[in-house]
Order: structure tokens, then C-alpha cells, then sequence
């Protein structure tokens, strides 16, 4: 079921939006309709589904209409025109007694420069929403604290926030939106206010948060490397325009038009490509009842000095060179379960490049791609690995 | 942006281009007259004549006009003047016969207690030296044979303050909320404020007769100004994403201010009150000339009688009230501050 659903969103800042439309309409840009009308264009005519449990990020550089329409999804801004359906319920036709319910208990927001309330303790703080929400004090403590035990914070309810330092603060914005326990959560840059060792200590910590709570998660940011590494999806805007939405891999290996794939120039690729996206298949397998004779002739058949080992349900047991099929074979062994080596350098599909190459420095044989039930999914080559850093060729193609 | 900068530069270019062309046409103008009458073909009534398009306006009766209006407010609205003057008459009577004549006390050792009690106050608020001040400086007041007028000023400032306060708070939160409601506000205050104190007493004395009412009514015009704008000034102050986190979990705009951006303009709104405080004491003793009594009529009579030691002795009584209101109010907003 589709969660979130934008279709056409405009927002023009400005008193007489009318002209600017027109002129929208006819194609010309933000800068253009500035000069020609006054009105400002915040976002341009953008359509997306953000689907349950997702992370979708929107990326780009400030002035892109990000924050601005992370705000349009909950009407911090009201939208000029154009339709925000969440669940079954549209948005946009939300009378102000609606809206508040809704912002009350579907949607909480995280705030790039925290926006703590400075006058309450982190308790009071993470219990904000459940105060609202008009719960008695003893409920929303229990709740507020089981949510500042959830983002790490137990122990700190009784301070002030500004005894806390920046991550700690972004730990108790989180921990607010989670006391309320909503379906969406809205993050306008959480964390570009963090120093980056702190900032990749939290985007971990929300991934494995994610695991835990799966929410439906809007994310903004202006950091490249952020959004490849916390989005599912991510949609990449400039000048109010949204010019592609796409799974990480593809914005770096498919971008939409120049701007983009100038911006994924000098992204670091050993970080975002996983195992998956550069394994080749496993073409020939050797399975336990084939002799070493038919092992020797699947090899060198293909022109490979090394073959994997699968049982039935093609399970890896192990790795077999062609050096040992021919010793086998010479003392006339017919099963394989007795001569293969089943010490195998193995990595599951997410794994990324960066952690592939340590592994792969440390055999001379391929590595194999398994998935948790051990099932061969593909095999990695060191030349592939180099060849997937290449950015013209595209890795996926043997 | 550097298209909304021409927007803002090209205009006053205009009005650049506009005040030189008249300067320039008003020195040849200025020249040729002279020229002229240096010839003697005009004369100097004439060029008076063409030079002074200010005398056919005729005078406008202001003055006249505020009159009659204050003329008729009095006698449409009398009975709301004498609702008020009754209202702010029992309370201040209540209050200073509770502070000066507590039945089940003497009422000769009743200022001690009476001292005692603010010198705690002060402790409670401020701390061991203010409250040191307060015995000293309320004793010494005492002394002087001053303590029935300063505990008479003493009243008047408390209920005008409170008054104030009560009608200053929620205009300075409507101030803050509406742009509006803050363009209409704001010049009233200016005209209030920079109104010379004195002014405030005619109209004051019209409504509500000669003595202590019409002295509060004044003090409470004169001293409520600051209390809106800093009230109006402090929300405003709290910070725009903090309101918007609050929006954002759902809050009505009565969550919003009772539970964000009151709490966290306090020390503004709290400096609003000192200021208010002390526009009240200096208003009290101007009051006297209208009957207003306390501590200010001391003054006054020492002024007329040319009689320094009364002058000096209600003027010192006068400051040490002010200290004392002073440091009691400026510690709270600032441990307050000092708090958050």
C-alpha cells in the first residue's frame, strides 16, 4: 500500500501566484518566473510515493525547495496547489482541527537544528508530544522514557538540553517523534548540524533503528554520501524540481540528466555499490554428485581453474581448483564431498565494495555471494571489483 | 538575491533624482526673485505672497477639537468613570488600611512586622544583601515619619502595576501574534510614552475627579507601554523553529503559547514589568500635583514651601522604594533567565 502520494505540488511564495503559474507552465525557470513575477518558486510541479517502511531521501543543494516541501507533506507551508494523500486521507483538503489530529499522532518531525525546547528537561522534552496529545503524566513519562532508552538516552532524563551535546540533542529530537509512536517520520536534515563522525555514528543508529520501529521515513539532506547510504530511494531536486527518483545504485550508475551525474562524480563508489551490484553469476556450479572427471571437463569448458560446490538446493559447501579435480581424478575418487576445500571466502549481497576488498585482498580464489541461508547467489572476481570503480562501465555487465 | 536588491535600490534612486530637481529648482527660483526685487520690478510683500503657500491653510482647531470630544465622553460615559474610580478606590484603601491600620495588631509595632515581612520577601526573591537594603532603607523611612505616605505610594504601584500587567500582557501577546493588531499598537505607544508625563493628568482629572484615581489612571497609561512591547517583543523573540517543533506535534496556537513561547519569553516579559515598575514610581510622585498623596504630596509640598528637608527626605524615601522594587524584580527575571 502506497503510504505517502504527492501528485503536481506547486509552492510559489509570493501574493499573486496566478501569472507565475502561467508562466511555469510554459517551461521557463525558477530564476525567470523570479524576475518576471516577483513570486518565488519553493517546489515546482513534484510528483512521488514514498512506500510503508521506506526511507525516501530528497537530496539537494539549499535553495533547492527541500525543506520546503518536506513542510508541504504535514502543511507546516501550505501548499499553492496540488495534492498530499497520506494512507487513505488527503491532506491538502485537511480542515485545521483534522490536521492537528493528524500531526498529532501519524507524523512527528525531526529538526535540523534540533528545535528543543530549552526550558524542559530531556524527559519533558521527549514526552512533548504525548503532552499535547492531552495523556496523563504518567503514561507520557513511561512512553517518553522508553523512547529515550530506545535512542540511548537512559539516565539523562532530568537534564537540561543544553547540557547535552549536539548528538545527544538530535538523540532527544528523535526520541520526541518516537514517544508518539507515528506511522511517518519527517527528518529535514537531522543531522547535517553534527560533525561527521558523530553524523555516520547516528545515520548507523537510525538504520538499525529502522530495523527495529519501521516507520515510514522522509529524509532530507544536502550530503550525497548521506542519502546513498540511508535512502531505499532518493529523489534529487534542483530548483524546485524533483530530476530523478531512483534506488542509490541507479542515480550512480544511471543519472538522469547532467546535473546529476555531476554531482555523483566524485562520490566515493566503494562505499554505495553493494556485492550484489557487481557479482557476476555463478554460470557453472559443480554439484556433489558430479565425479572430479565432470568437474574437470565444466571447467574447462568455461576456461576457469576453480569451480564452486553446491549441494541440491544449491547450498555452498565449498571451492574446488582444477589442480585437485585432476589429483582426484588421477587416484580415482567419484564423489566430491571428499576432496573439496570448504574453507571459502563467503560475503552476504549488502556488503559493500569498501568491505569486499579487504576479503578479496585475502584469497586468490573467487568470493562467493551467499544470502543468510548460504544459497550461491554470485561470485566476485577481482577484476570485476576494479572494473565496478570504473564509473563509464557499467559494473552489472560481466 | 541580487534581483531583489535592485528592487529595493531602484526607487530610492527615484527619490534621489526627485529631491535634487527640486533643490535645484528652488535655488533659480530663489535667485531670480532676487534678482528681481534687486532690479525692483516686485517687492518684497509680493514675493512673500508667492512664497508662503502655507498661510491660506487655516489653523486647525486640535486643541479645540480633543476638548470637545473629552466634553462629550464625560457626559456619555460617566458611569463607567465612576464604576472605575469606585472599583480602584476600594481596592487601594482596602489594601493600605490592611498594610497600615491590621486590626489585630498595634498600630504602632505594625511596620515592623510590616518591614520584617518585605525585608523576607526580598530574601525569598533576591538574596541576604537585598533584603539587608530593604530593612535598612524601609527603617530609615520609618524614621523620617514618612511611612504612612510611602506605604500609600507603595499600594499605588502595586495595583497600577497589576493593572498594567493585566491589560499589557494579553495586548503584547495579540501584539505579537498579528502584524496587524502590532502596526495599530505600536504607534499608540510611542504617543503614550513620549507624551509629556504632565499631559496625562488633564484628561485624568476630567474622568475621574481630583485625587488618588485619577493618579493611578495616569500611572497605569504611563507605565503600561513597556509591559506590551517587551510582551509583544519577547514572543516574537523565541525562536521560529522551536514554535514550529511545537506546530509540528499538533499544538493549538494556546498549547503553542502556554507551553513554548511564554515560558521561553520570560526574562523579556519579566524586564517589561521592571520598566514598569519603575515608570509607576516615577508617575506616582508627578501624580501628586492631582492629589494623588503618598510619598510624591511630601515632595510636592517641600517644592512650594521651598522647605529642603521635606523635599530631601520624601525624595530619598522615594529612591529607596525604587531600589528596593527595583532589585526585587530585576533578580527574579534574571535567575529566571539564569535558569533556562
Amino acid at each position: 500500500m502506497a503510504r505517502i502520494e504527492v501528485q503536481n505540488l506547486y509552492k510559489l511564495f509570493g501574493s499573486n501566484p496566478k501569472k507565475a503559474f502561467e508562466l511555469l507552465e510554459q517551461g521557463y525557470s525558477k530564476d525567470e518566473v523570479f524576475k518576471q513575477t516577483g513570486q518565488a518558486v519553493g517546489v515546482n510541479n513534484a510528483s512521488f510515493v514514498v512506500e510503508k517502511g521506506e526511507i525516501f531521501v530528497v537530496m539537494g543543494l539549499s535553495g533547492s525547495g527541500k525543506s520546503t516541501l518536506i513542510r508541504c507533506l504535514n502543511r507546516l507551508i501550505e501548499p499553492t496547489r496540488g495534492k498530499v494523500t497520506i494512507g487513505d486521507e488527503d491532506i491538502t483538503e485537511m480542515g485545521e482541527k483534522e490536521l492537528r489530529n493528524f500531526r498529532r499522532h501519524k507524523q512527528a518531525m525531526v529538526f535540523q537544528r534540533f528545535a528543543l525546547f530549552p526550558h524542559r528537561t530531556v524527559l519533558e522534552n521527549a514526552a512533548f508530544g504525548l503532552e499535547i496529545q492531552h495523556l496523563d503524566k504518567e503514561e507520557r513519562n513511561k512512553r517518553g522514557k522508553d523512547a529515550l532508552e530506545l535512542v540511548g538516552l537512559g539516565g539523562w532524563e532530568n537534564r537540561y538540553p543544553d547540557q547535552l551535546s549536539g548528538g545527544m540533542q538530535q538523540r532527544v529530537g528523535l526520541a520526541r517523534c518516537l514517544a508518539v509512536d507515528p506511522e511517518i517520520l519527517f527528518m529535514d536534515e537531522a543531522f547535517s548540524a553534527l560533525d561527521p563522525l558523530i553524523r555516520r555514528e547516528m545515520q548507523d543508529e537510525l538504520l538499525e533503528l529502522q530495523n527495529k520501529v519501521g516507520k515510514t521515513i522522509v529524509f532530507i539532506t544536502h550530503d550525497l554520501d548521506e542519502a546513498l547510504k540511508l535512502g531505499d530511494r532518493v529523489a534529487i531536486m534542483k530548483d524546485g524540481i524533483i530530476v530523478q527518483i531512483d534506488t542509490p545504485e541507479n542515480i550512480l550508475t544511471q543519472p538522469a540528466n547532467d546535473y546529476v551525474a555531476k554531482f555523483v562524480e566524485d562520490v566515493d563508489m566503494s562505499k554505495v555499490l553493494t556485492a550484489e551490484g557487481v557479482m557476476i553469476n555463478a554460470k557453472v556450479v559443480a554439484y556433489l554428485k558430479d565425479g572430479p572427471r565432470v568437474a574437470l571437463r565444466k571447467m574447462s569448458e568455461e576456461g576457469i581453474s576453480g569451480i564452486f560446490v553446491v549441494d541440491r538446493d544449491h547450498r555452498l559447501k565449498g571451492y574446488l581448483s582444477a589442480e585437485e579435480a585432476k589429483q582426484a581424478a588421477e587416484k580415482g575418487e567419484t564423489d566430491l564431498s571428499n576432496i573439496y576445500n570448504s574453507d571459502v571466502p563467503t560475503v552476504l549481497p549488502d556488503t559493500t565494495l569498501n568491505e569486499l576488498f579487504e576479503v578479496a585482498a585475502n584469497t586468490n580464489i573467487p568470493v562467493a555471494v551467499v544470502d543468510e541461508g548460504n544459497r550461491l547467489k554470485g561470485l566476485i572476481v577481482r577484476g570485476s571489483l576494479l572494473a565496478s570503480l570504473v564509473k563509464e562501465v557499467n559494473p552489472v555487465e560481466q | 538575491m541580487s534581483n531583489s536588491e535592485m528592487n529595493v535600490t531602484q526607487p530610492r534612486k527615484k527619490t534621489l533624482f526627485y529631491c535634487i530637481a527640486v533643490i535645484i529648482l528652488t535655488t533659480v527660483a530663489v535667485f531670480t526673485t532676487w534678482y528681481l526685487k534687486f532690479k525692483g520690478i516686485i517687492t518684497k510683500e509680493e514675493i512673500e505672497n508667492v512664497f508662503n503657500p502655507l498661510q491660506y491653510i487655516p489653523r486647525i482647531p486640535v486643541g479645540e477639537n480633543v476638548e470637545n470630544f473629552i466634553d462629550w465622553l464625560l457626559e456619555n460615559i460617566r458611569f463607567i468613570t465612576r464604576a472605575v474610580s469606585d472599583f480602584l478606590k476600594d481596592i487601594m484603601d482596602g489594601f493600605a488600611d490592611f498594610l497600615l491600620e491590621f486590626p489585630p495588631c498595634s498600630e504602632v509595632v505594625l511596620p515592623f512586622f510590616v518591614i520584617i515581612l518585605i525585608s523576607l520577601l526580598a530574601w525569598y526573591f533576591s538574596d541576604k544583601n537585598v533584603a539587608l537594603f530593604t530593612f535598612i532603607g524601609l527603617a530609615l523611612i520609618n524614621n523620617m515619619e514618612l511611612w504612612e505616605p510611602a506605604i500609600e505610594t507603595l499600594t499605588m504601584i502595586l495595583i497600577s502595576v497589576l493593572i498594567s500587567v493585566c491589560i499589557g500582557l494579553p495586548v503584547g501577546i495579540l501584539t505579537a501574534r498579528s502584524n496587524t493588531i502590532h502596526r495599530v499598537v505600536w504607534p499608540i505607544l510611542d504617543f503614550m510614552q513620549t507624551m509629556p508625563a504632565f499631559v496625562y493628568l488633564i484628561p485624568a482629572v476630567f474622568f475621574f475627579g481630583l485625587g488618588v484615581v485619577s493618579a493611578m489612571v495616569a500611572t497605569i497609561v504611563f507605565s503600561m507601554p513597556p509591559v506590551i512591547r517587551l510582551t509583544g517583543l519577547g514572543i516574537r523573540q523565541v525562536s521560529h523553529e522551536v514554535v514550529e517543533a511545537a506546530t509540528s506535534f499538533g499544538s493549538t496556537h494556546w498549547q503553542k503559547l502556554i507551553k513554548v513561547q511564554l515560558p521561553l519569553a520570560k526574562p523579556t516579559i519579566m524586564a517589561g514589568i521592571n520598566q514598569c515598575i519603575m515608570l509607576a514610581l516615577s508617575m506616582v510622585v508627578i501624580a501628586a500635583m492631582i492629589g494623588g498623596g503618598g510619598l510624591g504630596s511630601e515632595v510636592l509640598r517641600g517644592i512650594t514651601r521651598l522647605d529642603i528637608d521635606l523635599g530631601f527626605e520624601g525624595g530619598l524615601a522615594v529612591v529607596i522604594v525604587a531600589i528596593i522594587l527595583d532589585r526585587i524584580t530585576q533578580s527574579t527575571s534574571q535567575q529566571k533567565a539564569g535558569e533556562e
